[in-house]
């Protein structure tokens, strides 16, 4: 377990509510949800969800921190914003998930192997290089996320998806030798930086 | 019809249906003179189009009755029917109302014989039955229409179906020329009871209600439970016409809800309550759903609740339905997750009665007269509106017996306001 896990469940002893409010973004939004349902129902990856959005904000409520913060129920959601549309209370549904997640990854609590989070990961790392994202070296970077044999399989199994691409300049293969970024790397950098700073000055205070 | 004996002592009332004809009522029964505008050619509003009332499953017939008996005999009581105020300007105690007046093509001499209705041909959407029927040219709104009048269609002036109907009037009771009149007449205090109008299902992208046709609304529900209704009481599929036992309700559609309707309007848990007992008493085989956030029956309403709780073919679900799909042979399905265990559902029925809430009649950016406007659309009780007060739903979404409290409560308020101006002129 964590450090920053054993401190938040000390910190917020009983009241997981609280501690969503505090550290999840737009997680003050929790409370408004009156449990009608409509985010389940027009989620189109509802159905692979063990805890649709309406029961995780119930879970939350009733103080199930354990299973909620190792879900992998948050890291099912696409961002089609379907939810966020239709929710009568207006609740950032989508920010509130990926908020989840965030927390979850903060506190070291992500399930083994999420695709989704490994994806993450490497989207951001991918991103942060240049400031812009290689597409090229993105779809590399999944294919072989599994291993070599793996990512050759993958990579063959969608060449022709990779030819259309290059031919509709959508990617191109000089993206291998560095690539496109911003015109201030080091300053996007530094400015990312200064944010953990405060975000890592914030959670320090439970240590 | 279009002299208005007014005066600044006198109150205006603004809308016909039960709460403008319950102050009305009051005030005139007081011994104050009351002109009543009303903008449908008849009195009593959509408590007219209402087969029963809910909790004691009685007919507003009886009540409206009692009603049109009271307008008729009070002298006080002056009814401009077919009428919508433009302008109010001044301020308590002395205003001017300009009110436009729109041609109904019928004189005082109508006895409602009806000969001139048979003698048209073109056909129009009841609107007294929400479109589910159609009308003649001719016509009379409904069976209990207060004055007993029959109403031409605009849409039949100029064409051969006018002539025809004068040519079948025997009692000179058919004028062709009548046009659109303006008139302006002085009032001491106004009663504004412009009401409610349902929310339009079809803004409820998800339900479909444009696209499937046995997907309705709790208002046209209502109209064909009626055995005066559209089909004669019979409850039925618009799709096929076949019997339909199988009936879900969805609550909320449209209240409660940001993206429609902020507020809550409070009829429409009793309502498909009381729809319920509609399917249940048709049919011995049927089936009802109910799909709801929480039921709101308040007070009293809860053992009207408990009654349908009870009953053995009806299930109560908790969920607000995500989305309606086409099933087989026209069902809609019913697709969401409920609240008790989190299962997902994909329910299929003969029928789906969308519970639609109160929206306020007048659009906020329309009131001709300044008052303050709640973000729902409803009349705040304000200083700045003056001698304006608010009864029934231009108040608030109110059942009928909360509107009628209201309507006496501005009832009393206008005639204080009228008083206040009889003292000071002596």
């Amino acid at each position: 377990m964590s450090e920053l896990n054993k401190a938040m469940i000390e910190q917020y002893r009983n009241s997981f509510l609280s501690e969503v409010e505090a550290n999840v973004e737009e997680g003050e939004w929790v409370k408004m949800c009156m449990q009608c349902g409509v985010c389940s129902g027009s989620c189109p990856l509802g159905k692979h969800w063990a805890h649709p959005p309406q029961e995780i904000f119930m879970m939350i409520r009733a103080g199930k921190r354990d299973e909620v913060l190792t879900s992998d129920s948050m890291w099912m959601c696409t961002s089609c914003y379907n939810c966020i549309v239709r929710c009568p209370r207006e609740l950032p549904i989508t920010h509130i998930m990926h908020g989840l997640a965030t927390y979850a990854r903060k506190l070291g609590l992500v399930p083994q192997n999420q695709p989704t989070a490994k994806f993450a990961e490497i989207f951001w790392n991918n991103m942060m290089k240049k400031g812009r994202v290689n597409e090229l070296k993105l779809g590399l970077s999944l294919y072989f996320k599994d291993g070599f044999g793996p990512g050759i399989k993958e990579a063959l199994r969608n060449k022709d998806l990779g030819m259309k691409m290059m031919k509709a300049k959508r990617m191109a293969a000089s993206e291998f030798f560095g690539g496109h970024g911003v015109k201030d790397v080091s300053g996007l950098q530094k400015m990312i930086k200064k944010a953990q700073e405060l975000e890592d000055a914030r959670m320090k205070k439970f240590d | 019809m279009t002299e208005v004996v007014a005066t600044n002592q006198t109150i205006l009332v603004v809308g016909g249906g039960i709460s403008g004809m319950t102050a009305a009522l009051e005030a005139a029964e007081t011994g104050a003179q009351v002109v009543l505008v009303e903008k449908r050619p008849y009195l009593g509003g959509r408590v007219s189009q209402l087969y029963k009332y809910f909790p004691k499953l009685c007919h507003p017939t009886c009540g409206l009755e009692i009603n049109q008996r009271r307008a008729k005999m009070n002298p006080n009581l002056t009814i401009i029917t077919g009428a919508e105020v433009s302008k109010v300007e001044g301020e308590a105690g002395n205003y001017t109302a300009t009110v436009k007046i729109t041609p109904t093509y019928v004189n005082d001499n109508c006895t409602a014989c009806g000969e001139c209705a048979k003698a048209v041909e073109a056909e129009f959407d009841d609107e007294y039955n929400y479109g589910l029927s159609k009308r003649k040219g001719a016509y009379l709104p409904h069976v209990m229409a207060h004055p007993m009048k029959y109403v031409l269609d605009p849409g039949i002036i100029g064409t051969d179906d006018a002539q025809k109907a004068k040519d079948a009037c025997k009692y000179d009771a058919i004028d062709l020329d009548d046009t659109e009149k303006e008139i302006q007449f002085p009032a001491g205090a106004i009663i504004w009871a412009t009401g409610w109008k349902p929310y339009d299902a079809a803004k409820i992208q998800p339900y479909g209600y444009d696209r499937y046709e046995n997907v309705i609304t709790n208002v046209e529900f209502e109209r064909m439970a009626d055995p005066k209704g559209p089909t004669g009481g019979k409850i039925v599929r618009p799709s096929d016409g076949k019997e339909a036992k199988n009936v879900a309700f969805i609550q909320c559609a449209g209240s409660r809800d940001r993206n429609h309707l902020y507020h809550c309007s409070r009829i429409c848990c009793m309502a498909s309550l009381k729809q319920t007992h509609y399917v249940v008493d048709a049919y011995e085989d049927a089936q009802v759903s109910i799909y709801y956030i929480d039921i709101r029956a308040i007070d009293r309403f809860e053992d009207f609740y408990a009654e349908v709780q009870a009953m053995e073919n009806v299930k109560f679900i908790k969920s607000k339905v995500a989305s309606i799909t086409r099933g087989e042979n026209d069902n809609p399905c019913l697709n969401g997750v409920d609240t008790e265990g989190y299962h997902r559902y994909a329910n299929e029925h003969d029928l789906v009665v969308l519970a639609t809430g109160m929206e306020p009649s007048v659009s906020i950016d329309s009131f001709p007269v300044d008052v303050e406007i709640n973000r729902e659309g409803f009349i705040e009780p304000a200083e700045k509106n003056g001698g304006v007060f608010a009864a029934g739903c231009a108040s608030d979404a109110l059942d009928v017996n909360r509107a009628v409290q209201s309507a006496t409560g501005a009832a009393l308020k206008a005639i204080q306001v009228v008083n206040r101006v009889a003292r000071a002129e002596g």
